[in-house]
């Protein structure tokens, strides 16, 4: 993998015995001790991420808040100092460029949180969406190192790792993020977000600091079992929390409202007006004609799993729909599968078929997500 | 390096042979431990059945770790005698001990295999 770009933790994940893959033009670790090990440490525990190959674009200037509204789907001029807002970005057709989350630093200053596999779009379309604003974008990538702490010993094991901000770190709602100076005066701005279904920290760090973080999480989380995870769990643990992976329940020929994530989009009232965005006028329409297709959860009795691309199936054996994603659940200790599916078979409850490299398991239509954390 | 036991005899494709190895004889197959740790946490594993036939280098089954399925190649020719029933239930059994409770089925066979490699041989494959 010699082209693929390597993330400042490499020589940390090579130390681990970690299986190394290429993923969005990176050299990523997809596991490093076991895929249901790891899943289940996050479940239990706490997982230690390194997220280094997702896109962060800084957005700066007295326009920022309205630019990225008009750029993106949501209300940003909502977030208030210190929030954090889940939202996509859309093509004037309504398809799905990307979704992101919108982390607001100050007044006039955001970051933007990118797939490692969409970094370079999304920066390219918010430069086309600048004109007229007072703003500018800036990919601030590479100077950035992100790890991620999930699990219900996170809060414990973050608090820890700080010098100033512990007690910050305790209060923070989940969605929000502040500035704490971590042991050994490093700077770090730490999000209470995650892509787990669990509690959990994102820690956007100087490249520079990485391995002296990576270091202090693994120091911190020794006495509460927290492991390294790769690729292989992190994708089953937001597969079990019901949570869409771009490239397969989001694309440019799916809308927000496909992947039954509707509520990103925020028309606006007459009472609460809200700014022109691009894809605006497509998404009303789309709206008021009501979804094509629905985005099921599916769970099945059997030991096969349906995998991403497998036809899903009717009563007849006609071919009516697609899985999206896949896997056997180590939680549920079921198969679990993402679909789309004609909105009439979408209720919970009904049975599909789905092909299974030539053969049909039946799987139950389910709401989601499959598993939600304790409160 | 993954071990890999003198004693057996192993395919290009990861699997090991155990038992007398030439026609009329019963040998008993699995998957090395080095196709082990590449799977990963094996969650379903669809054997032959007794009585299948089997064909040297052709798919006889499946194994489903929680990323990915893998095809199961038969090494050998020959008429399955026995499956390792413990699978069913254990699985991450082929993980934990691949050349031992790990085993996948045995095999009558119905000629001498003429393309398995020595311990040696397979390691330069791996290596």
């Amino acid at each position: 993998m010699s082209d693929a770009l390597r993330s400042p933790l490499h020589d940390r994940h090579v130390a681990l015995g970690a299986t190394l893959v290429p993923f969005a033009g990176w050299e990523m670790p997809v596991r490093y001790s076991g895929d249901i090990s790891e899943h289940t440490a996050v479940r239990t525990a706490a997982g230690l991420f390194d997220l280094s190959h997702m896109g962060e674009v800084a957005v700066r200037g007295a326009d920022a808040a309205a630019f990225l509204e008009h750029a993106l789907v949501g209300r940003i001029s909502a977030v208030a100092l210190g929030g954090a807002k889940y939202s996509m970005m859309c093509t004037p057709e309504g398809g799905v460029v990307d979704d992101l989350i919108v982390y607001r630093r100050d007044w006039d200053h955001f970051v933007v949180v990118a797939n490692a596999a969409n970094k370079d779009v999304v920066l390219a379309e918010l430069e086309v969406r600048l004109a007229g604003f007072d703003a500018d974008v800036e990919d601030i990538s590479a100077e950035i190192a992100l790890i991620a702490v999930q699990g219900p010993r996170a809060e414990g094991i973050v608090a820890r790792m700080c010098a100033r901000g512990a007690d910050d770190i305790v209060a923070m709602r989940y969605y929000s993020a502040v500035n704490v100076l971590l042991e050994g005066d490093i700077h770090a701005f730490v999000a209470r977000t995650g892509y787990t279904g669990e509690d959990g920290f994102e820690l956007f760090v100087n490249a520079a600091d990485a391995t002296a973080v990576w270091d202090l999480a693994l120091a911190a989380g020794e006495g509460d079992g927290i492991v390294p995870c790769g690729l292989s769990s992190r994708d089953t643990l937001r597969l079990e929390a019901g949570m869409p992976l771009y490239g397969q329940e989001l694309s440019r020929d799916l809308t927000p409202f496909d992947a039954g994530l509707g509520r990103v989009v925020v028309f606006g009232t007459p009472a609460k007006p809200r700014g022109d965005f691009v894809g605006r006028d497509a998404l009303l329409k789309v709206k008021a004609a009501g979804p094509e297709r629905t985005l099921v959860g599916l769970v099945g009795d059997g030991r096969r799993a349906a995998r991403a691309g497998y036809a899903v199936l009717d009563a007849e054996g006609a071919e009516v729909g697609e899985v999206t994603s896949g896997a056997p659940s180590p939680t549920l200790g079921r198969p679990i599968a993402m679909a789309y599916v004609p909105p009439a078979l979408a209720e919970p409850g009904t049975v599909v078929g789905i092909d299974v490299r030539g053969r049909r398991e039946d799987m139950t239509v389910v709401a989601l997500p499959f598993y939600s954390r304790a409160s | 390096m993954s071990n890999i036991p003198d004693e057996l005899a192993y395919s290009a494709e990861h699997e090991w042979v155990a038992g007398d190895p030439e026609a009329g004889g019963v040998v008993t197959v699995g998957i090395t431990e080095h196709a082990a740790q590449a799977l990963g946490d094996i969650v379903y594993v669809e054997a032959p059945r007794v009585g299948d036939t089997v064909v040297a280098g052709e798919v006889c089954g499946e194994l489903e770790s929680t990323k990915a399925v893998s095809e199961l190649y038969s090494p050998v020719s020959g008429t399955v005698t026995a499956v390792n029933e413990g699978l069913e239930s254990s699985p991450e059994t082929i993980g934990s001990d691949a050349y031992g409770e790990g085993w996948i089925y045995k095999v009558e066979l119905s000629e001498t295999p003429a393309d398995l490699l020595d311990a040696e041989a397979y390691a330069a494959t791996i290596a």
